[in-house]
């Protein structure tokens, strides 16, 4: 119960900063106690909110013109009150209002709607083409645009940050300066617990990019909700979808599609960087990862699901 | 002369008694009764797998099944997954559906509609009694073997393949859980069929379709729709499980299937579901507001064809369920046309039921108060139906704790609450003995704060990004969930105290006399005795 209020009391504190760390770097995911989406990272995301505040402030002006009405019809027609009731049981003018109005409403938020939806949808031209697949229960990664280097992407083991022991801390330490390595990175990077994988999909800072998604088992769902991306991952089936991150920074999802015993653990990480960093970056993710085609496949059925 | 008060003596005299009276019975009283107790039996198993959700999501970390599977982890993250299904399922076929369709419309649909008995005595037994196997199959269902090495369906109550395929689920714990199902949807079909031929062929004299109570349209409408959808679901089903033994193919990529085609049948069947769970909860909430206004119902007639509209259009929204699946664009955009024109007769009923109590006379009792509950909780839960409507924003919302929120509003805190409201209405009816009004005014208070501390902040997680369906979450929505969790303890207390309101009102309750609601209260069962006597209406009523 203290934790709750200490935790309320930096929510509030906090609420109007969402962006304090960016002195360091930017980095997107839930954050305890705020009550709305993240903020926007793509255009969409930054569209998709507008249009959520629109419609928050539509369903708030209903529901509380709706509390109002219900409060006002207890206090003036109580038993007290009102003793005799009125028999009255039609007014035409009335449903007819009733049933105009709200049409009207619909038709108002139907035109920002459908705007999002075919913004959404019409993938501009890409300038970087990710492929990702989902398996029970990680995820992999293929850049066919880089003679296909393929990787998978495993969650950080949950022990690193709920065992304290030096030898778990000390895994940790490990894990995080191989991620720096992956990353091409002097510093490692912060991770957190559940949400971190031991490598990241790294793509330009605003470009755009493509993401097609499959699955190689059962239904698996690749999301950022920071960039209003959210697309199933269908085996047999190749879905598009797309987006283009504002600033550098790195941006967690989860798997949103329930996936088996364990779905909760294989998040994703997109880590948006410079253009030059993307090179670099690229030049010695080659080397390692676009080998022969096909390898890493064979790898990473052989590898240990930790 | 003789002989005729011969045949009337056994005709009053011959029923059966005590445990041979129900087990047997083919009387729609007696019948809804055992329809009442399942679901009650039914309801507090699901609430005790949500509690235990609760419990396991009150911090992160996963702390409290691993308890409960002895330390082996992946069995604590299956039964995470076999509990949300079970509570899913449970809570929809055996506790909803049971208690507003089998239950008080059993007892109250041929009374209401001046009728003795259902069409179907007979059918309407073995409705009621395919129910208790379907329930033990499902069960059963958490103790075989689903995913290899763990027991128990973990697919949510959606049953998405390839998941519950053989791919995901090799062990026999899926064919139960599609076993079930389909009993389940027979024994709904077959209610289906008997409360249309009654409701169509049995009204007393003089009750024309427009005359009939608020309650017997909604539970014809929800009728037909129970018709036209479950054999949707049970051929779903079938594929699935010849899918899973057969070797067909259907859903099965490497075979020339598509996993999407389960969902399109799937939520064919199962956007009409959520109707069904619902209408019969409107027809409800427009009695009691009625009685306890002593008012008739404001636009009676925009009542009924708004549930009839709510109907239809139910059949042809079924893909916004699925605005993430790869859908072309244009479809979706059809999709988010259509599902928000069900706002427009939604919008009609509240809007309706308020007015019924403009100018009214309004007298807050147990009932009163669960309905007025339930209006204002309903408009939230839809409010934010609206909100999921369109697919630009879904892409954010779609399977997070918005969603979770949002059906639970207007399933949780709005069918959930019509069916408490109908209890308190009807219970002294049903058993002759009244419920203590001040305890039953606790029971909805309790029940109030807490499914709102539930449900409230989870709108707040969705927002935020949080996935549903997650054994564990990421330490930055722990606050949320704490709360929520709290939420669940007020609301289990609310859920032992109606408990105790039941055994009291059945123990000691006070006598119920024949209309303790005075003159707002209409319908026909008012004119009857508390409870009714085993043959009501042996002379039919005239209605006027």
């Amino acid at each position: 119960m203290k934790k709750l209020l200490g935790i309320i009391g930096a929510a509030l504190f906090a609420s109007t900063s969402g962006a304090v760390s960016a002195v360091a770097q930017v980095v997107r995911k839930g954050e305890d106690g705020h009550f709305g989406f993240q903020p926007a990272a793509t255009p969409i995301m930054e569209q998709l909110t507008s249009f959520h505040n629109l419609l928050l402030w539509i369903i708030t002006v209903i529901t509380v013109m709706v509390a109002i009405l219900l409060v006002w019809v207890m206090i003036r027609y109580n038993r007290k009150s009102n003793p005799k009731p009125s028999k009255t049981s039609h007014n035409t003018l009335v449903e007819v209002v009733w049933t105009v109005v709200p049409i009207l409403i619909l038709v108002l938020i139907a035109i920002p709607s459908f705007k999002l939806l075919y913004l959404q949808d019409e993938i501009p031209e890409a300038d970087l083409v990710v492929k990702a697949t989902g398996h029970q229960w990680y995820w992999s990664y293929e850049y066919p645009d880089y003679d296909n280097m393929a990787f998978d992407a495993l969650m950080l083991d949950e022990k690193y940050y709920t065992d304290m022991s030096s030898d778990a801390q000390g895994e940790r330490q490990d894990a995080e300066m191989r991620l720096a390595e992956f990353l091409v990175r002097d510093e490692p990077p912060q991770t957190f617990r559940l949400l971190d994988t031991d490598t990241r999909i790294v793509v330009p800072v605003g470009k755009v990019v493509k993401m097609l998604v499959t699955a190689s088992d059962v239904l698996h769902s690749w999301a950022i909700p920071s960039f209003g991306v959210k697309i199933d991952a269908v085996p047999g089936r190749l879905n598009e979808t797309w987006f283009q991150a504002d600033e550098i920074g790195t941006y967690y999802g989860q798997c949103s599609e329930i996936c088996g015993i364990r779905h909760a653990y294989m998040p994703i990480v997109v880590e948006v960087v410079s253009e030059e960093d993307f090179k670099l970056w690229v030049e010695k993710a080659r080397a390692e990862y676009a080998e022969a085609p096909g390898s890493t496949r064979l790898a990473s059925a052989g590898r240990q699901v930790h | 002369m003789v002989t005729t008060a011969h045949t009337h003596d056994t005709h009053d005299h011959g029923h059966p008694t005590g445990l041979k009276r129900y087990l047997l019975s083919t009387n729609h009283k007696d019948i809804g009764i055992l329809y009442l107790w399942f679901a009650g039996f039914a309801g507090l198993v699901g609430f005790l797998m949500s509690l235990a959700i609760r419990i396991e999501l009150q911090e992160p970390g996963v702390q409290f099944l691993p308890f409960l599977t002895g330390g082996d982890l992946n069995a604590a993250y299956q039964l995470y997954n076999s509990l949300i299904t079970g509570h899913g399922l449970i809570m929809i076929f055996f506790m909803v559906m049971p208690a507003l369709i089998g239950g008080f419309g059993n007892f109250f649909i041929p009374i209401m509609i001046g009728a003795p008995d259902m069409a179907f005595p007979r059918m309407n037994n073995i409705s009621f009694w395919l129910l208790p196997p379907s329930l033990m199959l499902l069960i059963l269902s958490l103790f075989m073997e689903g995913p290899p090495g763990a027991a128990g369906v973990g697919g949510g109550w959606t049953l998405y393949p390839p998941l519950s395929g053989t791919t995901g689920h090799p062990g026999p714990a899926v064919d139960l859980a599609i076993l079930s199902l389909h009993i389940a949807g027979i024994s709904s079909i077959l209610g289906a069929i008997n409360f249309i031929t009654t409701i169509l062929n049995m009204r007393a004299p003089g009750m024309t379709i427009h005359k009939m109570p608020l309650f017997a349209w909604s539970v014809l409408v929800t009728a037909f729709l129970l018709l036209l959808a479950l054999p949707v679901l049970a051929g779903a089903l079938t594929m699935l499980l010849t899918d899973r033994n057969f070797g067909t193919a259907f859903f099965e990529p490497s075979g020339g299937g598509d996993p999407i085609l389960y969902q399109h049948l799937f939520w064919y069947f199962g956007h009409p579901e959520v109707y069904i769970l619902i209408l019969p909860a409107f027809g409800i909430i427009s009695h009691i507001v009625s009685t306890f206004c002593q008012k008739p119902v404001f636009g009676y007639l925009g009542m009924a064809y708004a549930m009839v509209a709510i109907g239809f259009i139910g059949f042809i929204v079924w893909a916004h369920h699925m605005f993430t699946v790869g859908l072309n664009v244009d479809t979706k955009a059809y999709f988010v046309a259509a599902t928000m024109v069900i706002a427009v007769p939604t919008g009609v009923k509240i809007f309706s039921w308020i007015a019924t109590m403009w100018g009214g006379s309004m007298e807050f009792r147990t009932p009163m108060l669960w309905a007025i509950g339930f209006i204002f909780l309903f408009t939230v839960g839809g409010v934010t139906g609206v909100v999921l409507a369109n697919a630009g924003v879904d892409t954010a919302l779609h399977d997070t704790y918005y969603v979770v929120a949002h059906f639970h509003y207007v399933l949780s805190l709005g069918a959930v609450f019509a069916i408490f409201a109908a209890f308190y209405y009807w219970i002294g009816k049903m058993s002759g003995r009244d419920y203590p009004e001040w305890a039953g005014k606790v029971h909805f208070w309790l029940t109030f704060v807490g499914v709102n501390l539930i449900f409230f902040p989870q709108h707040f997680l969705g927002l935020q990004g949080m996935p549903r369906r997650y054994v564990d979450y990421a330490d930055g929505y722990s606050l949320w969930h704490e709360v929520s969790s709290y939420g669940t303890y007020i609301t289990g207390l609310g859920l032992l105290w109606f408990f105790g309101v039941v055994a009291y009102t059945l123990l000691a309750g006070r006598k119920a006399v024949q209309n303790p609601w005075g003159e707002g209260a209409t319908t026909l069962e008012w004119t009857l005795s508390s409870p009714p006597p085993f043959h009501q209406f042996n002379e039919l009523p005239q209605i006027k």
